[in-house]
């Protein structure tokens, strides 16, 4: 963990409204882990004052820029502009300074499962990539359901597939692969590959879909999560979800930047529904 | 020649400070948090997040919100009880050579006691910091913060029992601090550290809706020192015990600005949050100032306002 004062490598838009944000951070590759985020202050100044969490989305080593100089370790961001601070992100530019804190949080855990699935929706495609490489790395294969209201959500298709990861595309419109929720593709997913694992992130009511056909087949879960943050090291409590025995008289929350974000579905507490998706 | 280097040191009720920059509680959680960022010797004290006798969940989310340079919150006081916190805590907190100044708070007035007295049973506490100005609990907090005699009630009830400096921490959501100021003075304050966050809310007009479950929070950050530093004038002139002024300090020169104004020492809240080594920077700063402006000891800046 630390906090670096560092630079912007690339800032650039790959569909409406996504930018994809390399900053050099020395260290990254050897220590951020699959589902870490960072905290990104984009502004020295009061305005706007809070940092902003980011999912990574990779780590590497670009070649130095002239002999002699060291090799330049960065970690990229894939981003969608939403309110205030994203859309002053999307105005920087190669050299523009940011300050960077992290790698932080506890990310994904791969476990030994035959049949890795990667169910993501929209932004939260994003952390999914790296625990992609991790697992591509170990020989297995691994299967990606990637969910968006249109194919513009649709992120880093080309690059999932270049890792060798089998894609499967659901869009709301059918303007990229099937019409409908990703969901539908878990549930056909499962009856196939019954004793996976699945991994996933995106918007609520999709996590809790997922929780919920997760749970009735009796797969195990790993979900990231999404939360307003204004520390991300655990101090202001300002991120915490319910966690399972969590009751009125009796609390226990869990902290979403510092116990998480990715968590074991079974340690929280969900909609008994099974969400809105 | 290099010049030599200032005395930041600071004296609040007998507790020796090396400077005068602490954070403000509940932005800091138990101290450890910030032991990768930040070098908690190179600090006036630490401040623990407010404990109460028992554990406490806190409020509904979203519990926060940022507006305008500022940020509110709803986080409601939720902390691990006294029993967990002398259980879990200490042991790292009595590690440190920093003074630690422990924040805490009840629902009613046994409870504060209480607390108070299992307080005083802790040697690696150096101080403590009493809150009767949360402005995000219904019972309790506020109560105690808004009325003078409630206030005297409380403080006098804590100072009995307590044989560590007390500190009382003021809300700003009254109609004149000094009543308040000079009603904890009175019962047996030996600081004043003022302000807590001023009661604000935000909604969002897409959804049409509250930004926090909660509905109000406590507005905090920049956008509150001009009004923090407008009180924390008033206070000083009110009383004779010391006061620590807390409210929208970022940088060294928000700090420098309390301190001419008569603050002893500050407390450091939302820029912790924002940037973890906020305050080791905030005394790099005074420091270098103090050497720049020939300033050999901290104390002959503070209250030298020229009226």
């Amino acid at each position: 963990m630390q906090n670096l004062k560092t630079v912007i490598l690339h800032n650039r838009e790959i569909a409406p409204g996504y930018y994809r944000m390399a900053i050099l951070a020395p260290g990254y590759p050897q220590t951020a882990k699959a589902g870490q985020f960072v905290m990104l202050r984009v502004q020295l100044q009061a305005q706007p004052l809070l940092r902003r969490p980011f999912g990574i989305f990779k780590t590497g080593t670009l070649p130095p820029e002239c002999s002699g100089m060291p090799p330049r370790e960065f970690v990229e961001l894939v981003y969608k502009v939403v309110g205030s601070g994203t859309e002053l992100m999307a105005t920087l530019q190669r050299g523009d300074q940011v300050e960077l804190l992290g790698p932080l949080g506890e990310g994904f855990v791969a476990t030994e499962d035959e049949n890795p699935i990667l169910v993501g929706g929209g932004i939260g495609l994003v952390p999914l990539f790296k625990l992609a490489e991790d697992l591509c790395r170990q020989g297995r294969k691994v299967r990606l359901l990637m969910g968006g209201r249109t194919r513009d959500d649709i992120l880093g298709i080309t690059e999932f597939e270049r890792l060798g990861v089998e894609t499967y595309v659901s869009t709301d419109d059918g303007s990229l692969g099937e019409e409908g929720l990703v969901t539908a593709v878990l549930e056909r997913k499962l009856a196939k590959y019954p004793g996976a694992q699945v991994y996933a992130c995106g918007p609520t009511p999709m996590l809790n879909a997922v929780h919920a056909i997760c749970a009735t087949h009796s797969t195990p879960l790993q979900v990231s999560l999404e939360a307003l943050m204004a520390c991300g090291v655990g101090a202001c409590l300002g991120c915490v979800v319910p966690g399972k025995e969590h009751r009125e008289d009796e609390p226990d929350y869990l902290c979403t930047c510092r116990q998480g974000p990715v968590f074991d579905a079974e340690l929280l507490q969900w909609p008994e529904s099974g969400g809105a998706a | 020649m290099s010049q030599p280097t200032p005395s930041l040191a600071v004296e609040l009720a007998g507790l020796a400070l090396r400077n005068p920059v602490m954070p403000a509680s509940g932005t800091f959680g138990y101290g450890q948090e910030f032991a990768p960022y930040l070098d908690l010797e190179k600090i006036g004290a630490v401040m623990t997040k407010g404990i109460s006798l028992r554990p406490k969940a806190g409020n509904p989310t979203p519990r926060i919100a940022e507006t305008s340079s500022g940020m509110l919150n709803a986080i409601g006081l939720q902390n691990v009880g006294i029993d967990a916190f002398i259980r879990d805590k200490v042991p790292y907190l009595q590690t440190l050579n920093t003074p630690v100044i422990v924040n805490f708070f009840g629902n009613q007035l046994h409870e504060y006691i209480e607390v108070a007295e299992k307080l005083s049973d802790i040697e690696a506490v150096d101080a403590v910091e009493l809150n009767i100005s949360c402005p995000n609990v219904k019972q309790g907090g506020i109560v105690f913060g808004t009325e003078p005699c409630a206030a005297a009630e409380v403080v006098s009830g804590v100072r009995e029992k307590l044989n560590k400096p007390l500190i009382v921490k003021l809300t700003p959501n009254v109609t004149d601090i000094t009543v308040m100021a000079r009603a904890v003075e009175e019962s047996g304050a030996d600081v004043i550290s003022c302000v807590n966050t001023l009661t604000g809310m935000a909604v969002d007009i897409e959804k049409q809706c509250l930004h926090l479950a909660n509905g109000t929070g406590g507005l905090s950050g920049p956008a509150i020192k001009p009004v923090a530093l407008r009180m924390v004038y008033q206070v000083v002139r009110a009383v004779s015990v010391p006061v620590i002024g807390i409210g929208g300090i970022m940088t060294a020169k928000d700090a420098l600005e309390f301190l001419l104004v008569g603050a002893t020492a500050v407390q450091v809240g939302t820029a912790n949050l924002v940037n973890p080594g906020a305050m080791s920077e905030i005394v790099d700063g005074i420091e270098q100032f103090c050497r720049d402006k020939g300033i050999d000891d901290i104390n002959q800046w503070i209250g030298s306002l020229q009226e």
